[in-house]
């Protein structure tokens, strides 16, 4: 991704270079006098005279490289002047490289394009890299290297020869031992052939491994063979431990959604000893009160989640509330009528959603910071927005274990739940606290809302989808603790994507739940038991 | 006589009864009056009254374990849709060469994927008797693996409704496959005959109307006996106090696992009799919602009173059908309020209003 | 059946159907010694509810049990009946039966019968079927389905409903009786049960003087034929039961404090201290 992003930007930049910088005062007798050359000069001088130019100093030469290599360097037939045409048709607009002005085309036949042929264009190709690898960042002289790899003509190599003694950057002296050492795995010298293979046993990039591949099936060297062999096999070795690495992270960034999802539950019901199936859909609200921040703040996507956080916490946490004070309150003690109220609750806000938005899927911008990734190296690089994800979880997760330990509503949570008649006894508002706790858990909901508003459709189903996963977590985790809670979300989602890779993702999650299923047959209090209200119902 | 002697005191089961008797009587006669007569009852009507009635008979066996057993079961739906899947997997067979591809010996949809013999556990289902078997067997396995992990490790309460949760939607999830070999997403359809006759003539519709009625009657007879017998007293022992039970030498776990059990059978029946009436069977009768929805049709009738589970299983069906088809956005408002509703103020269901009224 | 009475019931030249127990024939009390309990311990996150218990009950002996709050009363009844199992020690039932190996419903089977402190009788049944599940009888499944009272077990059933004064109630509700009445038809259930060993949990709390007396007549009679474990935090009602020497044990910090006669329990300084707090 990164490559690709700074080839397109390398092109670009030629093009600025191309269309402003052009006539430069210092310099315009000198393109005068290269143009006309150019323009009269059969293929094997166009080579010649380009690099007499590019000997000069001059970065002009380079742009018009790149014209001729996109077949869009024309001259005018009777001006003898050379212009950037994209279309050679009539009406187009031509730019006359001279002076950057303006023409429309009136005939084309009037325009002649600067051809070149195969020769000159894998020469020109090769002037270009290595004109990259002379940029000023190191990381666009390390990407030039690196797409020279296999393909670098013995000018280019030597070229790279006197490069690498000027070179200070390590990342781009790896890249340019790697084009080096496949130059060498590719030439005649058996002695230079045996250091490159020890060179591109070290690295990961994927280029090595074909050219060491390429290698062992056309030589017929045996100890040389034996030896790239090997390192093929540390490659192989490299390469596997780095997909677990990776999917111990896709497994920890699913964890962490599942420890998000769960971790309200984990209040409301673990804490509480509520069962709420209505705890998806204040997920569900979550993820519309984000999609309703970025339609109010059509211009600032970038800091939408920024206010979104927030508004879905009250938003989810006031509905909470509201559910606790409506019908929750009337239910303590039962739970199981609990859980079908709750449940028809839930059913409510999934109509309400599809009433008021629609029962389509409703699209929540990602803002563009949490895009891209980070490449680690060649073999390893971690998407950003999971990297967020689970940084975002145990930020809330320290949260909220912050708000139980720290604070006075924590106190009284823990108070009221291990033994509501003596907390009333102390003076603590239990009804009051009830109230509070449950619009805590299911406002930290809505927050996972926001995030799921990041990875996945938000629709009125969305809640129903995480609602079982939910409950696993917290069952699983142990009732009534938000250690259990982010343990069991964890390894639950790095079970998950252990298992993907040879059972599929679907047989994956069946054979989770099962595992789990089982599990509470052993431990019905899960991982790490809890003693209390919560734990005796 | 042995079938009052179970009725006896059951003021509402001889009323169901009797209906039954009389719908069974009655509905081919109205069937067969000229289709311009006011009391002619149309086929489409009978069909969809005999749904009903199978899902009435998956309440009841929801209640035999929710009411008297106080195991609130959120995957019932899961035995009701092995029930119908066993019978879809013999209705497939009886399709023959008759499909689109018409290959005499694979399902469609296993032409479609290419698949080359019929998987070992289709065999047998070219058998009506197999496949009836199976319809009481699979769920009964199912019931009795699950209960005998779930019960002899006490899991109870909340924790065990959500792992039959779990269970259900598990089974969605490996029934959406096509690898399972049950035609995934779609599921079974294009049933053509059963037992020989044509699943589109009327007079298959009015037999499998007559089924359903009796296959109410049975499994509400035997439910019956069962809450009557001492066996149903320990029941409701171990409902109300199971440490209790336990101390006075019940073992609770064999108690449960054979009501348990029994109620995935009668659960099974249910589904089997549903699917050629409503002609396909796919994975979403596994879905979550849909055991839950069951448990609001016993609270709404009345839990712990097994023909207050038909009521309220027939009220809510006839109201969903009602609304889905006048007031789609309304449906799910309503069924929602209904949860909350019934379990705020109407703890005993309709049958409880019944009661009051009576008694005062 | 109307005229029989608690008088009659009592009378010691006069076994009834009802007192005779059901025991498994695994039962040896050679030793005239019907529970040991020796080495017990078990402690909750820490605490250390029973700590290094031993206890012997004779068989056919009615033993008190007092002790303060906390002292290990219930949690020794639930070690014994399967409910919690003990860190350490061994419980045996008889020579061998051991009890640390079976569950609650297997215990109750072998002949040990409980009585909680908080009076559990099933309230959505009749008292009539509440005793009627409590007899003594073959409980797997299908037995139960099967089952059809025969006259011999309706009469049993009536003469316990007539000893604990319920026969009037017969199909009410066991929901809608007094405190005293369940805790009447819960000793009912027990009888029913014939337990060889009756674990009696504080057996008069909510009742009457009258019903106290009632009550410790009725253990006392029972005594003999069954051992009988009652522990009770009324020191009149256990000065009662305990009349003509027989023993009782002080429970203090989950072990045995001290046992004897009540004088001599009474007169012991550290029971005292414990009580009193001197």
């Amino acid at each position: 991704m990164i490559r690709s992003v700074s080839k397109s930007l390398l092109s670009s930049l030629m093009l600025i270079i191309s269309l402003l910088a052009l006539p430069v005062l210092a310099g315009e007798a000198e393109f005068n006098q290269y143009e006309e050359k150019l323009t009269k000069a059969k293929f094997t001088e166009k080579s010649r005279i380009i690099s007499d130019w590019m000997a000069t100093g001059s970065g002009e030469a380079l742009s018009l490289v790149q014209l001729m290599l996109d077949s869009q360097l024309y001259y005018h037939k009777k001006e003898k002047q050379l212009y950037r045409v994209e279309k050679a048709e009539k009406g187009a607009e031509a730019i006359r490289l001279r002076d950057g002005s303006l023409v429309v085309i009136d005939n084309k036949r009037h325009f002649k394009r600067v051809s070149i042929n195969n020769t000159l264009r894998s020469e020109f190709g090769a002037l270009l890299s290595t004109a990259a690898l002379l940029a000023e960042s190191p990381a666009d002289r390390r990407s030039a290297a690196l797409d020279l790899i296999g393909t670098a003509t013995p000018e280019v190599v030597g070229q790279l020869r006197e490069l690498i003694k000027s070179e200070s950057d390590s990342s781009v002296l790896e890249a340019f031992n790697i084009v080096l050492a496949v130059a060498d795995l590719n030439g005649d010298n058996t002695t230079r052939a045996a250091k490159a293979i020890t060179t591109l046993a070290d690295t990961l990039e994927p280029a090595a491994l074909a050219a060491l591949t390429q290698f062992v099936e056309r030589s017929s060297d045996e100890v040389l063979v034996a030896a790239a062999n090997k390192a093929i096999q540390t490659h192989q070795d490299q390469a596997s431990f780095y997909s677990g690495v990776e999917t111990v992270y896709f497994g920890l960034s699913l964890g962490s959604v599942l420890v998000l999802a769960g971790i309200g539950l984990a209040i409301t019901f673990g804490v509480m000893g509520v069962i709420n199936m209505a705890h998806g859909e204040l997920i569900m609200i979550g993820a519309y009160t984000t999609y309703v921040v970025q339609l109010l703040m059509p211009n600032s996507i970038e800091y939408s989640l920024f206010v979104a956080i927030p508004a879905a916490f009250v938003v989810s946490g006031l509905v909470g509330i509201a559910i606790e004070r409506g019908v929750i309150r009337f239910l303590y003690g039962r739970p199981l009528e609990t859980l079908l109220a709750t449940f028809g609750i839930s059913l409510v806000l999934q109509q309400a959603v599809r009433s008021i938005f629609s029962p389509l899927n409703r699209s929540v911008e990602t803002p563009s910071w949490m895009a891209g990734s980070i490449e680690i190296n060649p073999l390893l690089s971690l998407t950003e927005s999971r990297l967020y994800i689970i940084f975002f979880c145990l930020f809330v997760f320290v949260a909220l274990s912050l708000v139980m330990k720290r604070t006075r509503l924590g106190l009284q949570v823990r108070a009221v739940s291990q033994n509501r008649a003596m907390a009333r006894a102390m003076g603590v508002r239990s009804e009051w606290v009830d109230a509070m706790t449950f619009g805590l858990g299911s406002g930290v909901a809505g927050v996972a809302g926001v995030a799921l508003s990041q990875l996945t459709n938000v629709g009125p189903n969305l809640g129903q989808a995480y609602i079982i996963d939910s409950f696993m977590v917290v069952v699983f985790g142990g009732v009534g603790n938000l250690w259990g809670t982010l343990v069991a979300g964890l390894s639950l989602g790095l079970a998950n994507k252990v298992m993907e890779p040879w059972a599929g993702a679907v047989l994956a999650k069946i054979l989770v739940l099962v595992f789990i299923i089982l599990f509470i047959q052993k431990r019905p209090r899960g991982l790490f038991p809890q003693r209390g209200r919560a734990a005796e119902g | 006589m042995f079938l009052l002697q179970i009725l006896k005191n059951d003021k509402g089961g001889r009323w169901l009864i009797g209906l039954l008797i009389a719908l069974i009587v009655a509905v081919p006669v109205l069937n067969s009056l000229p289709a311009d007569s006011a009391l002619h009852v149309p086929t489409y009507t009978i069909s969809l009254l005999g749904k009903y009635l199978t899902l009435a008979l998956l309440a009841v066996a929801v209640d035999l374990v929710w009411g008297y057993l106080g195991i609130l079961t959120l995957g019932h739906a899961a035995f009701f849709a092995l029930g119908g899947y066993a019978m879809g997997m013999y209705l497939m067979r009886q399709i023959g060469d008759r499909g689109v591809y018409g290959n005499p010996d694979l399902p469609d949809f296993m032409v479609f994927l290419n698949w080359q013999e019929l998987p070992w556990f289709w065999s047998g289902f070219d058998q009506f008797w197999f496949a009836a078997l199976m319809v009481l067997l699979v769920p009964g396995l199912l019931a009795y693996v699950f209960g005998a992990l779930a019960f002899r490790s006490r899991v109870s309460g909340v924790y065990l409704s959500i792992i039959t949760q779990a269970l259900t939607y598990a089974l969605m999830l490996a029934f959406y496959r096509n690898e399972m070999g049950f035609g995934g997403n779609n599921g079974l359809t294009d049933f053509k005959d059963i037992i020989g006759f044509s699943l589109s003539d009327d007079a298959t519709k009015i037999g499998l109307f007559i089924a359903s009625a009796v296959a109410l009657m049975v499994g509400y007879l035997i439910s019956r006996a069962l809450t009557e017998s001492r066996a149903g007293r320990a029941c409701v022992a171990v409902r109300d106090s199971e440490s209790r039970a336990r101390f006075m030498g019940y073992r609770v776990e064999n108690i449960k696992l054979w009501v348990f059990t029994i109620s995935a059978m009668i659960a099974g029946v249910a589904g089997a009799l549903y699917v050629p009436q409503v002609g396909i069977i796919n994975p979403n009768e596994f879905s979550p919602l849909n055991s839950i929805e069951v448990v609001v049709w016993v609270a709404v009738g009345g839990r712990a009173s097994l023909y207050g589970a038909v009521i309220g299983a027939l009220l809510i069906n006839y109201a969903k059908s009602y609304f889905t088809v006048e007031l789609p956005d309304v449906w799910l408002f309503a069924l929602g309020g209904l949860f909350v509703l019934v379990t705020l103020f109407l703890p005993k269901g309709v049958v409880g209003l019944i009661r009051k009224k009576e008694s005062v | 059946m109307s005229g029989f009475s608690l008088q009659e019931f009592m009378r010691r030249d006069q076994v009834f159907d009802i007192v005779n127990a059901a025991q498994s024939e695994r039962l040896n009390v050679d030793k005239q010694i019907l529970l040991y309990l020796e080495g017990l311990s078990v402690s909750f996150d820490g605490f250390k509810a029973i700590n290094d218990l031993n206890l012997y009950i004779r068989d056919g002996e009615l033993r008190c049990i007092i002790g303060p709050n906390g002292a290990g009363k219930t949690t020794m009844m639930d070690i014994i009946t399967g409910k919690t199992k003990p860190d350490t020690g061994t419980a045996y039932f008889g020579q061998t039966i051991d009890l640390l190996n079976m569950d609650e419903p297997a215990i109750a089977e072998a002949g040990i019968g409980r009585k909680f402190q908080k009076p559990t009788v099933f309230e959505n049944l009749s008292v009539f079927a509440n005793l009627e599940l409590a007899m003594a009888q073959n409980r797997d499944f299908i037995s139960l389905y099967t089952a059809k009272l025969s006259s011999e077990q309706s009469d049993r059933i009536a003469d316990v409903q007539q000893l604990i004064g319920l026969a009037e109630h017969s199909f009410k509700l066991a929901g809608a009786l007094s405190h005293g009445q369940k805790q009447w038809l819960e000793i009912g259930m027990l009888l029913m049960q014939r337990p060889r060993l009756l674990l009696v949990d504080e057996p008069v709390a909510g009742m009457t003087h009258q019903e106290m007396d009632k009550t410790a007549e009725l253990l006392i009679s029972l005594a003999g034929k069954h051992s009988v474990v009652v522990v009770e935090h009324d020191m009149e009602f256990v000065r009662n039961l305990a009349e003509g020497g027989r023993t009782v044990s002080v429970l203090h910090q989950g072990s045995v404090l001290a046992e004897g006669t009540m004088d001599q329990v009474q007169n012991d300084d550290r029971v005292k201290q414990v009580y009193l707090g001197e």
